[in-house]
């Protein structure tokens, strides 16, 4: 009777192990199978690279290259902003603050990756918007600067932590022996650390990245969601998960709107499988 | 001119500083603007009325109410999955091609962008399975969304228990279920417990997920069964910051407050247990 139990406990233990590739496989398919319809009505071609984004017109313009240069638009501000910060905070944490900062910075650090992300939309909406306006005399503060700005902040605790780990992690006789050879401390870091701990780093760059790509809410309220190309960091963008998290619920089950809105989900998904994968192997490569 | 190290040291750990700086100081910022204006509006009628005058007055009581059914619903269904899935990582699997693939999953789980998870709650749930834009269809979303993080952390408490504590309950006789039951898991409660509560605070603040698969707009009382739509406090403070004009700023903040300060409950009481666990340490 026992073993039968035990029989039954232990498929079931292996049959919740094989979990995650369900869910992730379930995921790409009811995508697919709600996103792939709309190339019955524009080309993939045409679909990523159309130049507008007009889904309720008739007939419907569904080109998304404005929403993919809205998301690397605002991406590529917050990871300029984001990677230095981020890597100097990791650097400042690891080898410089004394115990007690250590532990208090790290939460600190962990404090922001914990508060929603609607919340910082809210701050930002509230703080940053407003400033971002008066500073550049613009007629609205709600451009991809202010996105790229809020994003760096979500960011940040991504790569703090992960590049803090990698440098947490090089052995102890590469920093005594640059020591021993006479290296200052800041020399050890930027010579031996850095260099030693660049693949970490590099995945938590990238981990970073992946975080504001996905990001949403922040991003859809302080953007001014305006789905034109845009021409400069001073004007309102729209991305491609603030447009899907828009519209979605408007669009009719079933329409042309509706299935390209889950294509854009398809992109999302193909671009985060791309940058975890990519990460995952600069981390194992660590080891 | 050679240049001389001391001084380029010290100008390197200026800029270090600043860059800390960069982060904690508008954290820190952030936080305190938010207890300062939201404070006020803090009282027993807000946390328990239902909104008044579209949304204009009153409180936020159904979707405290509503968070509080979500993050309940999420963690019943991915604490056993989530758990099982860490006693099979760490207990059974070996290091193979198939474990690789489930880390791999994982990993890509964790990060799928949380307004895929919407869609994806959407096509299966509210679509397929017909549940309709309901408390079931949201809660089920956020489960799955909360998985990885619940099998990382767990996993990690479970590979903490030493060997020998393994290796002397099977000397004794007992089967390798019997030894995970009564020595590996209870060693590891702490541990597991840390990321349910992680989990918990991150399905109570997102909010891309339940956009289109349980959140109600506007609905001034309380869901009477898991088929129901629900208001919930993520969505609401979207609702009144972006949609609805003229809400006082008061109310505003107020919903932001009592987020944050959920969120952050949490993430402290998970901190507490992590910090204790080490303390106590049988090992």
């Amino acid at each position: 009777m026992r073993k039968i139990k035990e029989f039954i406990i232990e498929k079931m233990i292996l049959l919740c192990g094989l979990a995650a590739i369900f869910f992730v496989g379930l995921i790409f398919l009811f995508l697919l199978k709600e996103g792939l319809a709309v190339f019955k009505m524009v080309g993939p071609f045409d679909f990523l690279f159309g130049k507008s984004w007009y889904p309720i017109s008739e007939p419907p313009k569904l080109g998304i290259l404005p929403l993919i240069m809205g998301s690397l638009l605002v991406t590529l501000g917050a990871a300029i902003i984001s990677i230095p910060i981020g890597v100097g905070c990791a650097v400042y944490i690891a080898e410089i603050a004394p115990g007690k900062t250590k532990e208090i910075l790290k939460a600190g650090i962990e404090l922001l990756a914990a508060i929603p992300s609607v919340v910082l939309g809210f701050i930002g909406m509230v703080t940053l918007v407003p400033l971002v306006k008066n500073l550049f005399h613009l007629p609205t503060g709600l451009t991809a600067l202010s996105g790229s700005i809020m994003l760096a902040f979500m960011a940040m605790p991504t790569i703090v932590s992960i590049a803090e780990d990698a440098l947490y992690s090089i052995p102890r006789n590469y920093k005594e022996g640059a020591f021993a050879l006479g290296a200052t401390h800041w020399q050890t870091i930027w010579r031996v650390l850095l260099p030693a701990a660049s693949s970490g780093i590099l995945a938590a760059v990238m981990l970073g990245i992946g975080r504001v790509i996905g990001e949403t809410m922040a991003v859809m309220m302080i953007t001014g969601n305006a789905a034109v190309l845009p021409q400069s960091i001073l004007v309102p963008i729209r991305t491609l998960t603030a447009t899907v998290a828009a519209e979605m619920g408007e669009a009719v089950v079933g329409s042309e709107h509706y299935f390209a809105l889950f294509a854009i989900g398809i992109v999302l998904f193909i671009i985060s499988f791309i940058i975890n994968v990519t990460a995952d192997l600069f981390l194992h490569k660590k080891q | 001119m050679k240049r001389n190290p001391h001084l380029t040291q010290k100008i390197a750990f200026f800029l270090l500083l600043l860059a800390t700086l960069l982060i904690v100081v508008p954290v820190g910022l952030i936080v305190v603007i938010i207890i300062q204006k939201g404070l006020p509006a803090m009282n027993w009628q807000f946390l328990t009325d239902i909104p008044r005058q579209g949304m204009r007055a009153g409180g936020i009581f159904p979707a405290i109410v509503g968070t509080a059914y979500l993050v309940g619903g999420a963690i019943i269904f991915a604490l056993p999955i989530g758990l099982l899935a860490a006693i099979y990582l760490s207990e059974y699997s070996k290091e193979n091609i198939l474990s690789r693939i489930i880390k791999l999953a994982i990993i890509n789980l964790s990060g799928v962008p949380s307004v895929v998870y919407g869609l994806f709650g959407l096509a299966l749930f509210v679509v397929f399975f017909k549940f309709g834009a309901s408390i079931l269809s949201g809660a089920l979303t956020l489960g799955i969304m909360i998985l990885p993080i619940i099998i990382t952390s767990s996993r990690e408490a479970l590979e903490s228990v030493p060997d020998s504590f393994r290796e002397v309950s099977l000397s004794l006789g007992a089967s390798k279920w019997q030894t995970i039951r009564h020595i590996v898991l209870p060693n590891a409660i702490p541990g597991i417990l840390t990321g349910t509560i992680l989990g918990l605070g991150r399905a109570a603040g997102e909010t891309a997920p339940i956009l289109f698969t349980v959140a109600a707009f506007y609905l001034p009382q309380l869901p009477g069964s898991i088929f129901d739509q629900a208001m919930a406090l993520p969505y609401h403070l979207y609702v009144i910051s972006t949609q609805v004009p003229n809400v006082d700023e008061k109310i505003r903040y107020g919903t932001a407050l009592v987020l944050v300060l959920l969120v952050l409950f949490m993430n402290l009481m998970a901190i507490i247990i992590r910090s204790k666990l080490r303390k106590n340490k049988k090992w």
